[in-house]
């Protein structure tokens, strides 16, 4: 209540119409998602609106990447997030936030590996073919999924060219605060928007100890990342289809 | 052309009250399944991240492509004015709606969260064809209603006509947005393709038609009414051209496809090395829902048989199934390129494993029972058939 008011106070311009409506929107919303945490995104959007000034990003470089340091942000996206530890679902049931990949190049035989997760595309298929908008993606380019308008047609999953949704198979307990996952729902990496919404970074990012994997905003001349990406060379996967991802490979 | 007298089927025999005993037991083991399935969520399923739509969207989608193709009797009636279809355009109508509510039925269950329907009505991404389809299905629900109105009602029988042009319009875009659902998936090899748009509508004909003749004949078999030569042998011809024409596009759609080597992957699987999908389309798909009913509908030696239409007509069913099978099921188990030109060692790839739970199959036949539940039922209620398809009712002209 105590946020509300204040939040009351700051916005004194607010038309009296404006005021009931927003009163009247969150009364209603308040009551209907009792006991549920309803957004993780939103309180830090609200102070601080998101806006398309930023794009984050992120780069992997899988010259520098070892194998070891995928596990170690495979494991840390299932501590953060709380995934991985479905009781029932079995093989590709099992949920896949972020999985390490390794492939072979045809030629030379020339392995590469690599952590491939949602990448988060400027023009995502997944939220062009969401039928309710659950699936979306916020003004600063991180692509998500709102649990409460995903009705579990799967369509995103038929969509995205990255096999990097999955659908919750079974009931779950044990949930993060931040992150309430559903069964017969769709879910994705969230680019750890809690975190990094506190200007923190990825989990997976921060698991890793030394650049291989840089996160930040593509369009900040300044950052590490925009300037690295200037530098280097790198690639998108299936750039063919010209979806503008937000997580772009080197060394592949 | 002597005044057709329609009137409804007495629907008090034994034989009436077995079968709506039988497709209702069909329909709580449906209502079983899916309380099993979404309780447990879908893990009890043969579903996963892979293959995400699994033998319920075969069911589902079959049922709504053949509901679009059954209303194309009524259209041949009223849009091109062929006098001997008129007669059967109520029927026509209400097969269209019963097939097409046993299939979204299927769809609806079969949702990760059906109980958040209403999100789907209330909330549309006018960017997705799959909201374009939900508009477009209760579009049709509303039209083809408006339709039958116009049939029934003697005053309004003027307006059938422009109806009729409105509904066969509607009903070309239904299907149209229905093999988009496939056509425009850029990321998998087996779709992208626009020409699933075309070949789904072609398929809807063979396959609507084929449930409406199957319909039909045992309707008018079971109340004792005459039909004679002269209507079935024609719907006979129809359905043969139909057959023929979905082989045409499948030939296109995978000629088409074997030229670019970016799909000779996914084709050599589906043609050739991939066990079941390669067998349910030749043996399947090919063979027996399609060139044994040609064979069937136009050999001397059947040609004409009833017999033999209704054993096409089950084939060309059955085949539509294997077909949208080896679509919906073969195309998702054939992994996607991710980095073209190497090979995937591991985390993706491989062709995913789906075998079908007896909790997806009784959904999906569900879908069908209720589609024949509701014709059973409502042409006991009101006049869809008319009491005599003899030959000289439903065309005079008609010579043996």
């Amino acid at each position: 209540m105590d946020k509300c008011q204040t939040s009351i106070q700051k916005n004194k311009n607010l038309s009296r119409r404006d005021f009931i409506k927003t009163t009247a929107t969150t009364a209603g919303v308040a009551t209907i998602a009792t006991g549920i945490t309803l957004t993780t995104y939103v309180n830090a959007a609200g102070e601080n609106p998101v806006t398309n000034e930023k794009r984050w990003g992120m780069l992997i470089d899988t010259n520098k990447l070892t194998e070891v340091d995928i596990d170690d942000m495979v494991n840390a996206c299932q501590e953060e997030q709380g995934w991985g530890n479905e009781a029932h679902s079995t093989g590709n049931q099992k949920a896949g936030w972020i999985k390490k990949v390794k492939v072979k190049d045809k030629a030379t035989d020339r392995i590469s590996n690599l952590a491939l997760m949602c990448q988060h595309c400027d023009q995502p298929p997944c939220v062009d073919v969401c039928p309710t908008n659950a699936s979306m993606k916020r003004e600063d380019g991180i692509v998500l999924v709102d649990r409460h308008l995903c009705i579990g047609c799967r369509y995103c999953m038929m969509a995205c060219p990255y096999d990097a949704r999955s659908f919750v198979h079974e009931a779950l307990t044990d949930q993060k605060e931040h992150m309430p996952r559903g069964k017969g729902t769709v879910e994705a990496c969230t680019m750890c928007v809690h975190k990094v919404d506190k200007g923190e970074k990825p989990a997976c990012v921060e698991a890793v100890d030394s650049d291989a994997v840089i996160f930040g905003d593509l369009h900040d001349p300044t950052s590490k990342i925009n300037q690295t990406l200037k530098r280097v060379q790198s690639t998108q996967i299936r750039a063919d289809l010209n979806l503008n991802t937000g997580v772009r490979y080197s060394g592949i | 052309m002597s005044i057709i007298r329609y009137e409804q089927t007495q629907g008090k025999s034994l034989g009436f009250y077995t079968l709506i005993a039988g497709l209702g037991a069909f329909i709580l083991a449906a209502l079983g399944s899916v309380y099993f399935m979404e309780h447990n969520g879908h893990h009890v399923t043969g579903m996963s991240n892979r293959i995400v739509w699994g033998l319920p969207h075969v069911f589902a989608l079959f049922l709504i492509v053949a509901a679009s193709g059954a209303l194309n009797i009524a259209s041949i009636a009223s849009v091109f004015n062929k006098k001997i279809y008129k007669p059967l355009s109520r029927l026509s109508g209400l097969v269209a709606l019963a097939l097409l509510a046993g299939g979204l039925m299927v769809l609806v269950l079969d949702l990760g969260r059906p109980d958040r329907l209403i999100v789907a009505m209330t909330e549309y991404n006018f960017n997705s064809i799959f909201a374009w389809n939900i508009i477009l299905y209760n579009g049709f629900f509303v039209i083809v209603g408006v339709y039958l109105w116009m049939m029934f009602e003697r005053r309004m029988n003027k307006y059938s006509r422009k109806v009729g042009i409105a509904a066969f319009t509607w009903r070309l875009i239904l299907t149209t947005g229905t093999g988009s659902i496939f056509g425009f998936l850029v990321a998998r090899q087996a779709y992208d393709a626009v020409i699933m748009a075309p070949m789904f509508v072609i398929m809807s004909f063979a396959f609507g038609l084929a449930f409406f003749v199957l319909v039909l004949m045992a309707s008018y078999k079971w109340t004792q009414r005459p039909l004679g030569d002269a209507i079935v042998n024609r719907l006979s011809n129809l359905l043969g051209v139909f057959v023929a024409a979905v082989l045409y596009f499948v030939a296109v759609y995978h000629l088409g496809n074997l030229y670019l080597a970016e799909n000779a992957g996914v084709e050599s699987f589906i043609l050739m090395d991939g066990g079941i999908y390669t067998q349910l389309f030749w043996y399947g798909q090919i063979v027996l829902g399609g060139v044994v009913p040609l064979a069937l509908l136009y050999s001397p030696a059947t040609k004409g048989n009833r017999s033999m239409l209704g054993l096409a007509s089950v084939l060309i069913i059955l085949g539509g199934i294997a077909q949208l099978y080896v679509i919906i099921i073969g195309g998702q188990a054939y992994p996607m390129e991710l980095f073209p030109g190497k090979e995937m060692l591991e985390g993706y790839g491989g062709i995913a494993a789906y075998t079908p739970t007896l909790a997806e199959l009784m959904l999906g036949l569900g879908g069908i029972a209720v589609a024949l539940i509701a014709i059973a039922y409502l042409v006991k209620f009101l006049p869809f058939l008319p009491e005599s398809l003899a030959d000289d009712v439903a065309d005079p002209h008609h010579k043996n």
